[in-house]
């Protein structure tokens, strides 16, 4: 297969700075050198690359846009994306390891934690020396987070800690978990330490989809949480939806590199299968399917770069978050599934990654907001009118 | 200890070629830019040699506007100073190394290290040039290297085997791949290049020695044959390749 030489239809290139192409043709070379190679093996194992870790963060790839006083790199917004796209141009799951790691962990500490906490946790995380979580999510409530029942009860020494969580990513590799929970009926946030009598976090089996990642449950039964170890910056369902867009603004991009892949290989795929004793490429059918890809794709990617320098101007809305998640995912599984179908029955082999996107794609739309609540948040904010409320 | 090292800005090695209408260079349109990978393997050497012994590495690139691309990528990876010195023309192997050597003279750099050739022209003679301007030792197509007490111990790579050489600093060294395993510019190396400054300096004048007059591309390949699918066309395909395409 040719080495990727990206998808630019528009120019677009012209658009950044030249930081900003050097930082992703750095994570391009580093996910063709070090993701491309090994992720086919872990995906078949349903195991994380853990390999990748401390070499993600010598090159930088953990809080990129936090302060360089904590080890960062210091990235604007658009940087930050592009280094997105390249990596889930790997594998959805390494992105994600990146997106909790920058975003759910790194974020929640920098934006809501004492000098102590940030002081602590920020340069090893941004080492990737240690791994975090963000517990959130629950058995039983996905997209209505606040009505969560995990609970932490004041102590004089303390907090107990009570409640489950599920479908946590790094949830059993993580050396620290922010958990929310209710303290007095308000959403909290608190650093549970690996090993902290009480926490267990098994991994969950059988995915079929994000395979190369780790997801689990994350069980406190009277988990004794010391008093400094909650975030002291804020209480409300405010703080873990702040968060939430800072790793949704990651995926609105990271779908395009996705997609990116199964387009450049359904394309390089269509121009070396012959049928009829001329490429398939060359067919009208394949043809409109390999347009509305580039179309796609393209258009993503404007929406994305518009939004990055939104929030780097600091001028983003939540509402144009969600609309980036939600156009860029939906496109990105769509030509997943074209991709698969130009490459026929070898679109099912794990020689070529586009099954693998298109399997992983499928938790993408719904993770982090499904589909349906982004349109919701949009449809309230066009009309004035929540339908979820 | 003062190192320079000299880069080059090369199209993409997937780039697939297109000879311009004037039919003697290339068209540059929607060719993706790199830093020649030999070259990138003497950007390690150089912060290598700085790591162990302190002092700085300059790289230095002769040519046009874009050069700043792969420049800035060289600050990322760790280089402390860049310059580009500037000629939007076309140079042979001899121009380039002029202008290079006379900024050289004047920085009077220790260690100065090229990558063995750019993989576009593939002149593999600017090292070498440089060096004999300056009146210094050079090896090329280096694979080791060891400096100690003003001295450098080489290996360099020869066919069938290795010859290992000594010189004396100052000296000039081309890169060969294997020498190291160039590290990727960190995305705080990235940040913290923005603040480094490029400096421009037109490129000192340089006569012109050898001159395109064409590019062409290799002959298309023909067609393969097929002879048969059973093994009683085995003797035909050794009478073939023995007689036809003379490869045994």
């Amino acid at each position: 297969m040719p080495k990727f030489q990206g998808v630019d239809f528009f120019n677009i290139e012209s658009l950044l700075s030249e930081e900003e192409i050097l930082v992703r043709n750095t994570v391009r070379e580093f996910v063709d050198d070090e993701v491309l190679p090994i992720i086919e093996k872990h995906n078949r194992a349903g195991t994380f690359p853990m390999e990748l870790a401390p070499k993600m963060g010598e090159l930088g790839l953990m809080g990129a846009t936090l302060p360089e006083e904590y080890g960062c790199a210091g990235l604007n917004n658009v940087s930050y994306g592009l280094m997105m796209q390249e990596l889930e141009r790997g594998d959805s799951g390494v992105r994600s390891f990146a997106s909790v790691q920058s975003g759910l962990v790194m974020y929640p500490i920098f934006a809501f934690g004492s000098s102590k906490q940030k002081d602590h946790w920020l340069p090893k995380l941004a080492k990737a020396e240690k791994i975090g979580c963000f517990g959130l999510t629950e058995p039983d409530f996905g997209s209505n987070p606040g009505g969560m029942i995990t609970r932490a009860d004041e102590k004089s020494d303390g907090y107990i800690l009570n409640g489950a969580k599920m479908w946590i990513t790094n949830g059993t590799v993580a050396d620290v978990a922010v958990v929310w929970a209710k303290l007095n009926g308000k959403v909290n946030g608190f650093l549970v330490e690996k090993g902290t009598p009480g926490f267990t976090a098994p991994e969950m089996k059988g995915k079929h989809s994000l395979r190369a990642s780790v997801t689990s449950e994350l069980i406190f039964q009277d988990v004794h949480i010391p008093k400094e170890n909650r975030l002291p910056g804020g209480e409300g369902l405010r703080l873990p939806l702040s968060c939430l867009s800072q790793a949704r603004y990651g995926i609105a991009w990271g779908a395009i590199g996705a997609a990116m892949a199964c387009y450049d290989s359904a394309l390089n795929y269509s121009k070396t299968r012959i049928q009829f004793g001329r490429p398939i490429g060359s067919f009208q059918l394949t043809q409109a399917k390999l347009v509305h890809m580039l179309t796609e794709i393209t258009k993503g990617q404007l929406v994305s770069l518009q939004l990055g320098r939104l929030k780097d101007a600091g001028k983003v809305r939540f509402q144009q978050i969600s609309f980036a998640k939600r156009n860029n995912v939906f496109h990105a599984l769509e030509i997943a599934r074209e991709a698969r179908s130009i490459l026929g029955a070898n679109g099912i082999l794990d020689e070529y990654p586009v099954m693998r996107h298109a399997a992983n794609l499928e938790s993408v739309l719904t993770y982090e907001g499904t589909h349906e609540m982004h349109t919701l948040i949009l449809g309230e904010d066009i009309t004035g009118v929540a339908a979820f409320e | 200890m003062k190192v320079a090292v000299c880069i080059n800005h090369v199209p993409d090695t997937e780039t697939k070629i297109k000879v311009s209408s004037d039919g003697v260079s290339i068209d540059k349109a929607g060719v993706n830019f790199m830093l020649s990978p030999y070259d990138e393997v003497a950007i390690e050497e150089g912060l290598k040699i700085k790591e162990k012994f302190k002092g700085e590495v300059t790289a230095l690139s002769l040519g046009g506007d874009s050069h700043k691309e792969t420049l800035r990528k060289a600050l990322a990876m760790g280089v402390d100073k860049a310059v580009l010195l500037k000629d939007e023309g076309v140079r042979d192997s001899f121009g380039v190394a002029a202008g290079l050597a006379a900024e050289l003279k004047s920085l009077s750099p220790d260690i100065i290290l090229f990558g063995k050739q750019s993989i576009d022209y593939d002149g593999a003679q600017v090292g070498t040039l440089v060096a004999e301007m300056l009146g210094m030792p050079s090896a090329a197509v280096v694979v080791k290297m060891d400096v100690e007490d003003g001295k450098v111990f080489c290996e360099r790579e020869i066919e069938g085997g290795h010859e290992v050489v000594e010189t004396k600093l100052p000296a000039a060294f081309l890169a060969q791949k294997g020498l190291n395993e160039p590290r990727y510019p960190s995305l705080k190396g990235i940040m913290a290049a923005k603040n480094k400054p490029i400096e421009e300096k037109p490129a000192v004048a340089a006569e012109i020695r050898v001159e395109t007059t064409a590019m062409k591309k290799p002959v298309p390949k023909s067609a393969g044959k097929i002879l048969g699918t059973d093994k009683s066309v085995v003797p035909e395909l050794i009478r073939l390749l023995h007689e036809e395409a003379k490869v045994i």
